[in-house]
Parts: C-alpha cells; structure tokens; sequence
C-alpha cells in the first residue's frame, strides 16, 4: 500500500474548523482547472495515490487526466463511495422508493422488487448494494483503482444498524468485479474491527482520524491501540492536523509512531503545503527507522 | 460503561432520522432497541432480519411491549401530538424528533403531562449538544459579554433548489416548509439564548420554489428586557454545501459568534473574560469543544444527545436539555412568526405613495461617470 495518499476534501470546501475557510476554499478551487493543478502538484512531489469521493467534480476530474495519460502516468484512484449527500438530498426530495430507482438502472428485477415483493428483504437487497457499486464505479473504468472504499456516512450507519453482512457482500463485490481491495472509511474503528471480523473480512484496510488530540477518534486512542492489537488492520490515517489544530511537524511524528498507522491520507489547497507535509511525513519515517 | 444498565426503548418512524436515530441508539452502550414501527412494512421486514430487531406495524401494539421503558419517535411532525400522548399515558419517557407538534399550546400540554408523570422528554434539537454553541450559552450564564441587545439566528442550505416532488415535508400543514424544518434549529437557539419572544414585529414567509411552503424565513423578534432578535433562514441557498447554521450574540461587554466549527468571542470594556478567554477576541474551534463519543455517525451531536436521555432516564432525571418545555417555546415562536407573516397587511390605501426611482441620471452622476 502507498505509504503516502492525497485527498479531495479540500477541493469542496470541506474544512472541519473554520467555514470562512471552506467558503475560500471552494472559490478558489472553482475552475476544475486548479484542482488538476493541485493534484499534479501532489503528483510530483510523489504522491500518485489520490483518493476521491465520487461527486461530479471529480468525476469531471477523471475526463481531464484521461486526455494527457502521459501527464499522469502511474497516477491511481482510490474512489470512495457513495457521495452520501446525493443520496440523502434524493431520499428528502423523493422519498426512498423513488430515489432508489432514480440511482439505478431501469427495468428488471429492481422495478419487481420495487413493486413490494419480499425478495426486497433477503437476496436483493445484496443486489441493490452491489448495482450501486457498479453505477458509482462506472466513471473510473479503464482507471487504475487498486481499493475501493465504503465511506464513514454509510460504513458507521451500517456497523450502528448491525447489518454487518453488508461489508461482507461490499468486499466480495470489489473483489471479484475489480479486482480491487475493499476499503472502509470509519470514525468509529474500534467498533468495526470486530464487526469486519466476523464476517470475514480480515485484516481490512481501514482509513480514519487519527490524531493527536483524538479528534472524532469514537472511544479515543487507547480504544484504537487495543483493538489493532487484537485484530490486525491496515490503517490509512486521516484527519492527522485535526483540521489544523496540532501544528503540522508535532501532528505528523506523533502519527508515524503509532504503531498501527500504515499509511497516511492528507490535503491541501496550495503546492507550498503539500511539498511541506510530504517532506514532513518523509523526515519523520527516517527519523523513526534511525531510531529503530 | 458497559456495566451499566441498559434502557429499553421502542423506535418508532424509519424515515431518514429514525435510521440515523435507529443506528446510534443501536450502537449505544445504554441503550437496548427492542423494537421498530413504522407504516412501511418492506422497511420494517428489512430492519427485523438485517438488524434482529423486532418489527411491530402497529403503533399501540409497539408501546404495550412489556418491559418497554421509553420511545424514540421520529415519524413526520403531525403524528407527534397522539403518539407523545398515547406514550405518555403508558407511563413511557420520550424522546421526540423536531419541531414538537404543529401547536404549541399542545406542546405546552404535552409538556405539563410528562411533568406530572415525572417522565423524561426530551426533543431532538441537537444544535445545543453542539461543542461551540453549548460554550456560548455558558457564555452567556457567566455573563461575559454583559447585557445581551440583540440575536441574530441565520441558517442557510442546499434543500430545495428546484419546484419539488410532493412529499410531507412540501406541505405546510403536516410540518414541512423552511419554517418549521429548518429555521426551527436557529430558533430553538435564540431561545436557548434569551428565552421566549414577546412578539413578532415582522415576517416574511417567502417562496421561490416550492408551491405550499416558503423557502425562506425572514423576521424581527423582541423578547423580555429589551432584546430584539433577527431571523434569517434560507433552504435554497446553492452557495452552500450543507446546512449551516450561526448565531450572533451583540452584547453591552461584547459579542459571541458561533457555529458549528468556529466559536468567535470579543469581550469588551465592560465585559468579564472568563478563564481561558481574552480581553478583545478569542476564537476556539469544535475540536477542541466537542466531548468524546463512543459511537459517531454524522455528528458527535447526535450521539450525545441520545446519550444525554438514556443517562436522564437511567436516573430518572427530569430535568434535561431539551425538555418538552423548552421544546414548546420555540413551537411558540415559529407560530408567532408565522402567525404575523399571514396577518392582513395594511390596505393600500393606508400605505404612502412609492416614490418613483429616477428614469435618467442625475448631472452630477453622469459627470462623474457613476
């Protein structure tokens, strides 16, 4: 897995601190043309993993990198779906009937199951899950896309119901139709872990907040150390800064000791930051194997 | 934690904040769901299999469970009234979604039964388990930013951008519309802040796309000593991501800012800073305001405050945030607004003649090119 990736939060005005702060963000990364740049500018410093939600803008994103393949080579995806706030805004507007059949193909077995047959209950509904994998996946087809992720909106809504047999048919699905590793984004890991694991999903990759300050890290930093420590997982941290409330040098040679951090998924709006953390995260790794 | 005794609770409702509501208690160390209704039956079949959660169609049926001890009622807002009701009568602690019911004279009643039956009722306005806006309230309690002058309550969002498909919440009369839907959290804050309204001065209920309801919610609130309060509150607002909500607070010893990141405070000359806060502007953020969680799912809001019942019904607690009474006085107020918005405005002929902008510019204006 890399060791570093580059997220998109920041090209939607996603800052978990300040609102002015995502307001500028999100006019600054208005023209499409400026989050290319940004992301050859993670591209260059050696990051070529980018991973992405499944909104438009991203999609968008994919046209423009597929015109200058040569611009891009080596660069992989990791999409993480669904863009939940399309869903949630379709399921208010419509109510869930019409909204699911709005995200999925017309006719067949759905319009059926639809119409109230019971099968809805029971087989179909491994179905649904995995059309809608395959109609947010159809964008990246042709790219490299080496795991697919489940985001937290869905991941932690699913572990809460305890409908834990949905991660299982989620990772099968990735496996066998893109030959592709599932992953999990989650605020809540020391609760999924035994969840994943009982339904067979081991040693899963697992990206979530882990911070100094265990900002949305559900049942803090011990809990995550223990249940690592019980049920290995291949950790991506996120939300390192915490939005930028530990300062960017103590944050990232906190993070890089935690013995269950794999890797690291961070973001940034302008070349300056992103060559900054990437040699930070650099500096760190050498430091810790020299001390090793 | 897990020691502690689990509360035995019904969830009635599985539309988008009954499943969320569904899934945190689920989650929830003190919690234990027994049962789920709802009208839906597909749903609730999905639900007892998936989830191994018994599923009752009935709602009488679902609140004579023996043992059931409180229910979680998230059903559209014109359901509320009976079903509070009937929960009451059968001796169970409520926790009710937002707005309470479409009256606020039933609110009120609703709100003396539960106290008489010594039960816990509380309504889903987390916006006050919020990290920065329970510190402005606390703020506000130490008195340091001095007699409070003015409330300004805004929330702006993405909701309805085009004329929408019919559903309960496109009609006005079942609890749907900006009014009652939306600006009801930043409402339910000034009260928080200063209280119940006198009266409502002004109101514009305003449409842009919707055809029963308003999409926009503009007022002029005055309240005890003085305060006046402003609500602006807008769900066709493009510009925005998600719902965002802010409260400002201007006071004689300075003034309080907040949303759901950002807590900006100024104290001011006659102001008191408490500890932790300076003279002239202090600015926290939620990471550092947000208390740990065992279980989040969209906001640590969310989870606290179905924590915040489940602790209040263990101990039997009546007094919680969010009680059935303070839920009322905000019923209160967006009926006051609303009641103002319908009033008859004055006849034409009482209103002075509009005055004609002027067709061409002035001499000076063209000279000077503007």
């Amino acid at each position: 897995m890399d060791r570093i990736f580059f997220g998109d939060n920041q090209f939607f005005g996603i800052n978990h601190m300040s609102e002015e702060k995502a307001r500028q963000q999100m006019m600054r990364f208005q023209d499409i043309n400026a989050i290319a740049d940004t992301l050859h500018a993670a591209y260059s410093a050696g990051v070529p993993g980018f991973m992405c939600t499944t909104h438009e803008r991203m999609i968008e994103l994919t046209q423009i990198i597929r015109r200058e393949p040569e611009k891009w080579a080596g660069l992989r995806f990791y999409p993480g779906m669904p863009y939940a706030h399309k869903y949630a805004n379709a399921v208010t507007e419509l109510g869930p009937f019409e909204a699911l059949k709005q995200f999925l193909p017309s006719g067949g077995l759905l319009d059926a199951a639809l119409r109230g047959s019971k099968a809805l209950i029971t087989r179909d509904v491994e179905s649904i899950i995995t059309l809608l994998v395959d109609a947010e996946m159809k964008a990246f087809e042709g790219l490299e896309t080496p795991i697919v992720f489940l985001q937290n909106v869905v991941t932690d809504l699913v572990l809460g119901l305890g409908y834990h047999d949905a991660f299982a048919i989620f990772s099968e699905h990735v496996k066998k139709r893109y030959k592709a590793e599932p992953g999990f984004f989650t605020m809540n890991l020391p609760m999924l872990l035994p969840a994943l694991d009982a339904v067979g999903v081991k040693n899963p990759i697992i990206c979530a907040n882990v911070n100094k300050i265990a900002f949305r890290m559900s049942g803090g930093i011990e809990a995550y150390r223990e249940a690592t420590t019980q049920r290995p997982a291949r950790v991506i941290a996120m939300s390192v800064l915490a939005s930028g409330a530990v300062p960017a040098r103590e944050a990232i040679e906190w993070v890089v000791n935690e013995p269950y951090v794999e890797s690291i998924l961070f973001g940034a709006s302008s070349r300056g930051n992103i060559e900054n953390t990437v040699s930070l995260i650099r500096e760190a790794d050498a430091k810790r194997l020299t001390a090793a | 934690m897990s020691s502690k005794r689990k509360v035995n609770v019904a969830l009635v409702g599985l539309g988008k904040m009954g499943v969320s509501h569904l899934a945190i208690a689920n989650a929830s160390q003190r919690l234990e769901v027994s049962a789920v209704c709802d009208s839906f039956t597909l749903l609730g079949q999905m639900v007892e299999k998936h989830c191994d959660i018994a599923y009752v169609a009935d709602y009488a049926e679902v609140i004579a469970r023996p043992g059931l001890e409180a229910v979680i009622i998230a059903t559209p807002t014109r359901f509320h009234d009976e079903m509070v009701h009937a929960a009451l009568a059968q001796g169970l602690h409520v926790f009710c979604e937002k707005p309470m019911t479409l009256s606020a004279a039933v609110s009120e009643e609703l709100a003396e039964e539960a106290a008489q039956r010594n039960l816990v009722c509380q309504v889903g306005y987390h916006n006050r388990f919020v990290g920065t806006f329970s510190e402005a309230r606390r703020l506000l309690d130490l008195g340091a930013i001095g007699r409070v002058r003015h409330v300004h309550a805004e929330a702006y969002g993405p909701v309805v951008l085009k004329p929408a498909v019919k559903t309960w919440r496109s009609q006005s009369d079942q609890g749907g519309g900006c009014l009652y839907d939306y600006a009801a959290h930043p409402i339910n804050l000034m009260n928080w802040y200063v209280g119940r309204p006198l009266e409502c001065i002004g109101s514009e209920l305003a449409k842009q796309y919707s055809v029963e309801v308003e999409d926009a919610v503009y007022a002029n609130l005055r309240f005890g000593n003085d305060v006046t309060g402003q609500v602006s509150v807008n769900w066709s607002d493009e510009t925005m991501r998600k719902m965002t909500t802010r409260v400002t607070i201007f006071g004689d010893g300075g003034k309080i800012v907040a949303d759901r990141q950002e807590l900006q405070v100024y104290i001011g000359a006659t102001g008191k800073a408490p500890e932790g806060y300076n003279d002239g502007w202090t600015v926290r953020y939620i990471t550092e305001l947000t208390p740990p969680i065992d279980y989040y799912l969209r906001g640590e809001e969310y989870s606290a405050q179905m924590e915040g019942f489940a602790e209040a019904v263990a101990e039997k607690r009546i007094a919680c945030v969010n009680d059935f009474r303070s839920a009322a006085e905000t019923d209160l107020t967006l009926e006051m607004i609303r009641a103002r918005a319908l009033a008859e405005p004055p006849p034409v002929s009482a209103m002075p003649t509009a005055v004609n902008a002027p067709k061409s510019r002035g001499v000076l204006a063209r000279a000077l090119g503007r």
